[in-house]
């Protein structure tokens, strides 16, 4: 397999409601992107884009749909879908595209218009559920996401105090964030005095409903070293799915994500990854959610997450800052663009580009990841310099 | 160059602008019906439910009694054995205290709150669970260990359908 590079970035601002359509929102991802490392769309051979349930849009064969915005036209296009998971599975669907040796770039483009979904996209996850022996029963997103985050508590001893100290810590660094949704500073106390939703999940315990698009550029060795002094390289990329049955596992832990990870990890030649990565991105689109997969990412010991956290170790100064972007609980959470404004954290901080964010101590490897479906599913990919 | 510092594109919009017509919307509403066959497990899992019995199945290879009930083990991949009935008691493995319903709006004022589980059933597999509700119990009671029983609804009132089963309560 051939060496594959992320040579450049771009996004949209992640909004509540974004006026631009979901092609219109892809066209300026990609745009940014491409103006980025100062690529043209002919010098671009593949597309590879992700976009999350069709019903959120109400507008069947979204790929198709997005591509034009995408720079699909006239190239080959394909989209890839896994719920949540989608933002970082179309970067590891793009890098083989690239590592096969069949094309020497491809565009990776993510987007999601949540907005468009009346009165609420949450009402569309209902159908997620199984429909015969489930969905009769009315559930929504927070009960899943509240019973597991009510496991994983009880199998440690973890408080609602612990989680909202990781959501504080994940959400501030938003603000230095250019394009993030949130602009104001949380404090643990306001997320502990947030409205009760589904104990124990209250509403700052929570990543914001978002409009965005995000897109990188990948390119093989030889193309890489020509556009770029800085090139980031992906060292290894990883997925694993769960069963679908969620009632018949235990939902303290991530089983599926530490396959996923040692995927990566081998493919990057990590054997100790808790002392090689220097940055994590663990998908947070709920507090808790972050510290459970720093578990799963084999970053953090189980059970001792929380101890380490308190004592400032994933903090942006810390042994392994997480989510110096800022997460899906600060910049936003438009499903699958979500999970690449990760990618393009780890692009933008391992070239020392992040600004105010900027992880100290020249860190060269970030491992970043996304997750999605009924409690099931993970990508990983790793990068370095 | 690098993406840091530079103007970012979208536009971010106000819920009034969507109301007072200052920006150009379609609006659509979709009713999509579909009619399920439940299949030869579920349907099978139905029919015991309408009988007022919790039935799974039985693997032979990872010695998993699996509910709901599936015709193969997705571990083995293997087709699996025998039909085996549970018990219609269990143990919370997990709960949840929700005043949100499944559209996002939020419960009526004095509604109690939704109060869903994952109950372990007696006689299949540890870890081996359903999602269901919780009933006739002080939501700040619940925990993670009780022992819950199902509540079934009254014979001639039940369809073949999760909930024949009202709700699981303590005892
Ligand atoms: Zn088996």
């Amino acid at each position: 397999m051939r060496k594959v590079a992320v040579v450049g970035a771009g996004m949209t601002k992640f909004v509540r409601r974004a006026l631009e359509t979901p092609k219109e929102l892809s066209f300026e991802a990609t745009k940014a992107a491409l103006d980025s490392c100062e690529m043209k769309l002919e010098d671009i051979e593949c597309v590879a884009h992700g976009s999350a349930p069709d019903a959120f849009d109400g507008i069947h064969q979204k790929g198709e749909y997005l591509a034009d915005g995408c720079g699909g036209w006239n190239k080959p296009t394909m989209r890839v879908f896994n719920g949540g998971a989608t933002g970082v599975h179309a970067v590891c669907h793009g890098w083989y595209h690239v590592a096969s040796g069949m094309f020497d770039t491809c565009l990776v483009v993510c987007e999601e218009k949540m907005s468009n979904a009346m009165p609420h996209a949450q009402g569309f996850f209902l159908t997620i559920f199984d429909h015969i022996t489930e969905r009769p029963l009315y559930p929504n997103l927070l009960w899943i996401f509240a019973m597991e985050m009510n496991r994983y508590m009880e199998a440690y001893g973890y408080t609602k105090e612990d989680m909202a100290i990781a959501g504080a810590l994940i959400k501030n660094h938003a603000l230095n964030h250019p394009a993030a949704q949130l602009t104001e500073k949380v404090t643990v106390e306001d997320i502990l005095n947030s409205e009760p939703m589904a104990y124990p999940v209250y509403r700052l315990d929570v990543s914001p409903v978002s409009d965005g698009a995000v897109a990188v550029v990948l390119a093989s060795e030889k193309v890489a070293r020509r556009l770029t002094d800085k090139p980031v390289w992906i060292e290894g990329v990883g997925w694993n799915v769960d069963t679908s049955y969620w009632t018949n596992k235990d939902l303290y832990y991530p089983r599926y994500l530490e396959v996923a990870a040692k995927m990566a990890y081998d493919m990057a030649g990590i054997r100790e990854p808790h002392k090689e990565i220097n940055i994590a991105e663990p998908y947070d689109p709920f507090n808790y959610k972050a510290l459970h997969h720093m578990e799963g990412l084999q970053l953090s010991p189980r059970g001792k997450t929380v101890e380490l956290l308190r004592d400032g170790h994933f903090d942006l100064d810390g042994e392994i800052p997480m989510c110096p972007s800022g997460g899906l609980l600060g910049v936003g959470n438009p499903i699958a663009a979500a999970g690449t404004v990760k990618i393009a954290e780890l692009f933008y901080q391992l070239r020392g580009e992040a600004g105010k964010r900027q992880v100290p101590g020249d860190p060269r490897l970030g491992v970043a990841h996304a997750w999605g479906d009924l409690m099931q599913a993970s990508s990983v990919v790793v990068m370095g310099k | 160059m690098s993406g840091v510092e530079k103007v970012y594109g979208g536009t971010g919009l106000s819920a009034s602008q969507v109301e007072d017509g200052s920006i150009f919307v379609e609006h659509d509403a979709l009713d999509c019906e579909y009619t399920w066959d439940a299949g030869v497990a579920i349907g099978r899992y139905l029919q015991e439910l309408k009988n007022g019995r919790i039935i799974g199945r039985e693997c032979d290879e990872c010695r998993r009694i699996l509910v709901p009930p599936r015709m193969f083990c997705e571990i083995c991949w293997r087709p699996n054995d025998r039909w085996v009935y549970v018990k219609d008691t269990g143990t919370v493995n997990t709960f949840s205290i929700c005043y949100v319903n499944w559209d996002a709006s939020r419960i009526e004022p004095g509604h109690p709150p939704h109060l869903p589980a994952v109950i372990e059933l007696d006689g299949a597999t540890k870890m081996i669970g359903i999602m269901h509700i919780l009933g006739e119990v002080d939501p700040q009671a619940i925990k993670i260990g009780m022992k819950v029983k199902a509540v079934w609804k009254p014979e001639e009132e039940r369809t073949g359908a999760i909930t024949d089963i009202k709700y699981f309560k303590p005892y």
